[in-house]
C-alpha cells in the first residue's frame, strides 16, 4: 500500500468507528430512558394541587394531613396488587429517602392506595414496611380515597375482573410522587420512572 | 484500489460488528452465571421482585438476545410457584399508567427484548408461595422455535439497596 492509501484507509476506519459510535448512541437514545430535562421535578407554579385529607393508617388510626405538619411527606398513590410500576416507585422512594442521609430523616414516605377494597388498612401493614421501615400506608373508605385523589389530581380506574366478584382486576392510575412541605403545602411534584438517584437529587434541591 | 477497498470494507464490517456486539451485551451484566443460552437465544439476568405474601401478583424481568439470523417468538412462560404467568406491558396512556397483557413477543434476529420495570414484565399470578428474597425460583420460557428454555429467577428484596435494578422509565 502506498502512504496515500494507508492514510485513506486510516481515515476511513476512523470515520467508520465514529459513525458506529454515533449509531449506538442514537440507538441508546431511542431505547434507554432519557434523563428527564430538569431532572425528576415537574414545574407546578400556580397549580392547585394538594389539600386536606382524612384517611386510616395500618393500625386503624385516623390520619389527616395535619399529622404530617413539621415534617415532609413523600406521597405515592398506587395499589398493592400492581406487580410492576407501584413496587418500582415505592422501592425507588424508599431508597431515595435513605440516599439523602440525615436530610432523609425529615421525610415520611407515604403510600396511599387507590384500591381500598383490596388494600384495607391492615393489608397494607406488611406491604409498606417491606419498602421502608418508616413508610406509612394509608387507606380509607372509597369516598375518602376519591376525595384525596381529586385534591392531588390523581386519576384511577378499576379494570374488569376475570369473572364477576373476582379480585384479579388491574387498576390504571397516574404515577407521580408528591412532596408536601412542613407547612402541608405541595413542595414538589416528581415524575415517576426516574429511579432513586434522580428522586434524591430532586428532593435535595427542595429540602430546606 | 481493490486491495485497500477490500481492507476498508473489512475494517468497516469489523467496526460495525464490534459495535453491534457492544450494543447487544448489557453494559452491566453482573450475573453472567445465571445467563442461559438456548440455540441462538441468550436469556440474561432473570429476576423477580420479592412479594409480601401470596395474594398479590409478582413481577419478573429478564433480557432475551437473539444472536441468530431468524426471528423467534416468546409465546408464554410457566413457573411451578404460580398458577399463571402472563406477559404484560406497562404503558403510559394519556397520563395514566396502564398494564396490558400481550399475546407473544418477537425477538428479531440480531436484536434483543428487555423486560424491565416500567415496561415489559412477566406477571406471576396465583402464587403458591411468597417470592422470598435470595430464594431463586424456576421459570420456563416457551419459544416458538427454541422451545422450552428453563431459567432461574433471582429474587430481589423490596427494600434496602436497589440491587442491579434498571428502571426502564415510563416515558415511552
Amino acid at each position: 500500500m502506498t502512504p496515500r492509501r494507508i492514510a485513506l484507509f486510516t481515515l476511513a476506519a476512523a470515520a467508520a468507528v465514529l459513525i458506529a459510535f454515533a449509531l449506538v448512541k442514537g440507538a441508546r437514545l431511542l431505547t434507554d430512558p432519557a434523563p428527564p430535562p430538569g431532572g425528576a421535578l415537574i414545574a407546578t407554579a400556580g397549580a392547585d394541587i394538594g389539600g386536606p385529607f382524612s384517611l386510616v393508617d395500618t393500625s386503624g388510626k385516623r390520619v389527616t394531613d395535619a399529622d404530617f405538619r413539621g415534617r415532609y411527606a413523600l406521597i405515592y398513590f398506587g395499589y398493592t396488587f400492581c406487580p410492576d410500576v407501584c413496587p418500582t416507585e415505592l422501592q425507588a422512594i424508599g431508597r431515595a429517602v435513605d440516599l439523602l442521609g440525615p436530610a432523609g430523616e425529615k421525610i415520611v414516605p407515604v403510600f396511599i392506595t387507590v384500591d381500598p377494597a383490596r388494600d384495607t388498612p391492615r393489608a397494607l401493614a406488611d406491604y409498606v414496611k417491606a419498602f421502608h421501615p418508616r413508610m406509612v400506608g394509608l387507606s380509607g373508605a372509597a369516598g375518602e380515597i376519591a376525595a384525596v385523589a381529586k385534591a392531588y389530581r390523581v386519576y384511577y380506574r378499576l379494570g374488569p375482573a376475570s369473572k364477576p366478584g373476582a379480585t384479579d382486576y388491574l387498576v390504571d392510575h397516574t404515577s407521580f410522587i408528591y412532596l408536601l412541605g412542613p407547612d402541608g403545602k405541595l413542595a414538589a411534584l416528581l415524575r415517576g420512572g426516574v429511579g432513586p438517584d434522580a428522586i434524591a437529587q430532586g428532593l435535595r434541591s427542595v429540602l430546606r | 484500489m481493490s486491495v485497500s477497498r477490500r481492507r476498508l470494507s473489512t475494517a468497516v464490517l469489523a467496526a460495525l460488528a464490534a459495535v453491534s456486539v457492544h450494543g447487544l451485551v448489557p453494559a452491566f451484566a453482573p450475573a453472567l452465571a445465571r445467563d442461559v443460552t438456548a440455540g441462538s437465544l441468550v436469556v440474561s439476568r432473570p429476576w423477580a421482585r420479592a412479594t409480601v405474601g401470596t395474594s398479590r401478583p409478582g413481577g419478573a424481568y429478564l433480557t432475551i438476545v437473539n444472536k441468530g439470523t431468524t426471528a423467534d417468538r416468546l409465546l408464554r412462560a410457566e413457573t411451578p410457584v404460580a398458577a399463571m404467568c402472563e406477559l404484560h406491558r406497562s404503558i403510559m396512556d394519556g397520563g395514566m399508567m396502564r398494564m396490558t397483557p400481550i399475546e407473544a413477543i418477537e425477538i428479531p434476529p440480531g436484536g434483543e427484548v428487555k423486560f424491565a420495570p416500567g415496561g415489559l414484565h412477566l406477571m406471576l399470578m396465583g402464587l403458591r408461595e411468597p417470592l422470598a428474597a435470595g430464594k431463586p425460583v424456576p421459570l420456563t420460557l416457551i419459544f416458538e422455535k427454541a422451545g422450552r428454555v428453563s431459567v432461574e429467577l433471582a429474587v430481589e428484596p423490596l427494600g434496602g439497596k436497589v440491587g442491579g435494578m434498571e428502571t426502564k422509565g415510563m416515558t415511552h
